[in-house]
């Protein structure tokens, strides 16, 4: 049927394709091929392209929230670094009696600080399931929050943005308190392993590099089929005619939480994976300059495509790490650049331009006929 | 008015049967003595409606008379300062918010077209039939056949079939104005609001529309706001001229367009 036709998904087909080749020669050329040849590929490479993985799970997140329902959250990075903060506490209570002062129970940064107990929000974080669970709770409950409360309000627009960026601004300053817990100002670092496997071993870092690529396509596919549902058609009517949806009789608040709530859960996983590959979780990552480079690999990828979300990610860190390699201080002036490039010239960005293409040329041969 | 039984359809109000409306004494939508101020100026001023079961009304009245501010407080946008607004007997729509009044049977056409323009046709009528607006039920619905033909008859009685799969942001004007009148008839509701819903068609668009509204009255209540006299004459049977928030006349159009207050308001004293 047509209407089937149209909601193929090439791009996205496309997508994971490549995702799935470039994860097998990754794991080839990492484990197999010796470290003489100039086919290995090392270690370093892995994790750069395993953060590449979750930067682009957390595109998909932002995309679900911004390009199928119109909310501009900047303040998503709050719900990666949550997600992050969890699996940190983990790997921090794995450390053990290894730490500088040997305490068996207690963190480095607690027993600097003359703690003598650990403080109730960390107990538990030695389980991995537990910390899992929190990965995703405490970001989807934080989500579930606020959005209760915004969306309720019909606060929409400019106005959502700004309270996204004073709630990553706001976990920021609380984080660096060192009374808060978490570590402060140095966050959570120093991990020695995970499960029992050693950080620094090549193989563990191929299996969290393969982890993430699973997360990513997991998080794809359940994006795309929740906006290829008819709940997702909703998201999208509400984006375009709020007013129209709730008169048709849709509840549009629990719409919108739905998919707020999703989208943080789906950044919270991103960031957990993000953590054992970076090896440390500070709290520069509420930063909302971060948030705010997030919304551009979006805008710049191709908003209200999923493909395109993941794209923009990949697209703009892979231009990041060169540059800052080559030229450190043209980093922030190309962002600039890339931002303004894509409002003026590319509203949909590269995806949309193609598939504007792609449109305009199937047009033009029912035209010719 | 049976005012103890209001809030039955407060929290679960998802799918609520149009038989529950109460229209023992015949009148589906009451409102009394409603008054909506902004800033202090009283858009609607002791306002006092009855909307008989079934019925074909046309409401007419100057621009600022107070007409979409009416609608506005039927479906929840607005809320009255003072007065009730009723559906049937039982249904206090001032403690409803705008989902839940669409949910009880009240559907509504804006003044201004407003669909949903990135879907299509067919995704639009979709999203608009009645069926279990919730969340959860939402992401595992699936279209049955029986529903799919329903689809497919209003696409026919507006007219939209060739257009089916064309995102509804392309259609015409014309075509906009039929697809919310058609998004209307999926929700099945027992009252419908229609705003000026000629605006910027042509006359063989204009009695097709006239056709279809008179049409829907018997089975639906159709509340018709429209400027456009020889429309308003075409397909009505009583009128209610609203003029500075309040009713100013009401009857058939021939002793409304020869009331000598209703000449002085749209002629000027
Ligand atoms: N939200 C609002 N705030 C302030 N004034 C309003 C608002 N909505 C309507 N009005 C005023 O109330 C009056 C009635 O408006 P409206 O109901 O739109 O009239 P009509 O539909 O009959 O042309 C107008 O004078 C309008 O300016
Ligand atoms: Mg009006």
């Amino acid at each position: 049927m047509q209407w089937f036709d149209l909601k193929s998904d090439r791009g996205g087909t496309i997508f994971l394709g490549l995702l799935t080749l470039v994860t097998l020669v990754v794991i080839v050329a990492n484990q197999l091929i010796p470290a003489g040849s100039s086919l290995h590929l090392s270690t370093f490479t892995v994790t750069l392209l395993g953060k590449y993985l979750c930067y682009a799970l957390l595109a998909i997140a932002l995309d679900l929230v911004w390009g199928y329902c119109g909310i501009l959250s900047l303040g998503h990075g709050a719900f990666f670094a949550l997600g992050g903060y969890g699996m940190g506490m983990y790997l921090m209570r794995q450390i053990g009696d290894r730490g500088v002062y040997g305490n068996p129970l207690l963190p480095d940064f607690m027993v600097f600080l003359n703690w003598d107990k650990l403080p109730w929000f960390w107990h538990g974080f030695d389980h991995f399931w537990f910390a899992m669970l929190m990965v995703m709770l405490v970001p989807g409950g934080l989500a579930f929050t606020f959005g209760w409360l915004a969306f309720r309000s019909r606060v929409t627009g400019v106005y959502l943005s700004i309270m996204t960026q004073a709630l990553t601004y706001a976990l920021m300053l609380a984080f660096f308190r060192n009374e808060m817990g978490f570590g402060g100002n140095n966050g959570l670092t120093d991990f020695k392993d995970i499960l029992g496997f050693s950080l620094q071993a090549d193989s563990t870092r191929v299996v969290i590099f393969l982890a993430s690529a699973l997360a990513l396509a997991g998080g794809y596919l359940l994006s795309r089929w929740v906006v290829r549902s008819k709940a997702g058609r909703v998201v999208v009517a509400v984006r375009d005619a709020e007013d129209r949806a709730r008169f048709v009789g849709y509840k549009v608040e629990s719409f919108k939480l739905a998919i707020f709530v999703l989208s943080a859960v789906l950044a919270g996983i991103a960031g957990a994976l993000y953590v054992p590959q970076v090896g440390i979780i500070n709290p520069g990552e509420f930063s909302p300059l971060n948030s705010i480079e997030l919304a551009i690999w979006v805008a710049l990828g191709g908003r209200g495509y999923l493909y395109g979300a993941v794209m923009g990610a990949v697209l703009v860190n892979y231009a990041k790490t060169y540059l800052t390699g080559a030229m450190p201080d043209a980093w922030l002036f190309a962002l600039g650049g890339l931002f303004v490039v894509a409002t003026l010239f590319l509203p949909k960005g590269v995806v949309g331009w193609f598939e504007g293409l792609s449109t305009r040329r199937k047009t033009e041969e029912v035209a010719r006929g | 008015m049976a005012k103890g039984s209001a809030g039955t359809f407060e929290g679960s109000a998802h799918v609520a049967p149009p038989g529950e409306i109460d229209t023992r004494h015949g009148v589906i939508l009451y409102m009394e003595n409603v008054t909506v101020s902004f800033d202090g100026f009283k858009a609607l001023n002791d306002l006092s409606l009855y909307i008989d079961d079934g019925e074909l009304r046309c409401i007419i009245g100057p621009n600022g008379a107070g007409k979409t501010t009416m609608m506005d407080v039927i479906t929840g946008k607005t809320r009255p300062d003072t007065g009730s607004v009723f559906l049937g007997q039982g249904t206090d729509l001032t403690t409803m918010s705008e989902y839940q009044i669409a949910n009880a049977g009240v559907g509504r056409k804006f003044q201004k077209p407003t669909i949903f323009p990135t879907h299509t046709v067919f995704e639009n009528l979709e999203l608009a039939m009645q069926s279990d607006k919730r969340v959860w039920p939402s992401l595992f619905a699936r279209l049955t056949g029986e529903q799919r033909d329903k689809i497919a008859q209003v696409m026919a009685t507006i007219g939209l079939t060739e257009v089916c799969y064309s995102p509804a942001g392309l259609l015409s004007h014309g075509q906009k104005q039929w697809l919310e009148i058609g998004m209307l008839l999926m929700q099945e509701p027992r009252v419908l609001l229609v705003d000026e819903p000629v605006a910027g068609m042509t006359h063989q668009e204009m009695d097709r529309t006239a056709a279809l509204l008179t049409g829907l009255a018997g089975e639906h209540s159709v509340v018709v706001v429209e400027h456009d006299m020889a429309f308003v004459r075409s397909i009505a049977r009583k009128v209610t001229v609203l003029h500075q928030g309040s009713v100013l006349a009401e009857g058939d159009m021939d002793t409304v367009q020869n009331d000598p207050r209703v000449v002085e308001v749209y002629l000027g004293a």
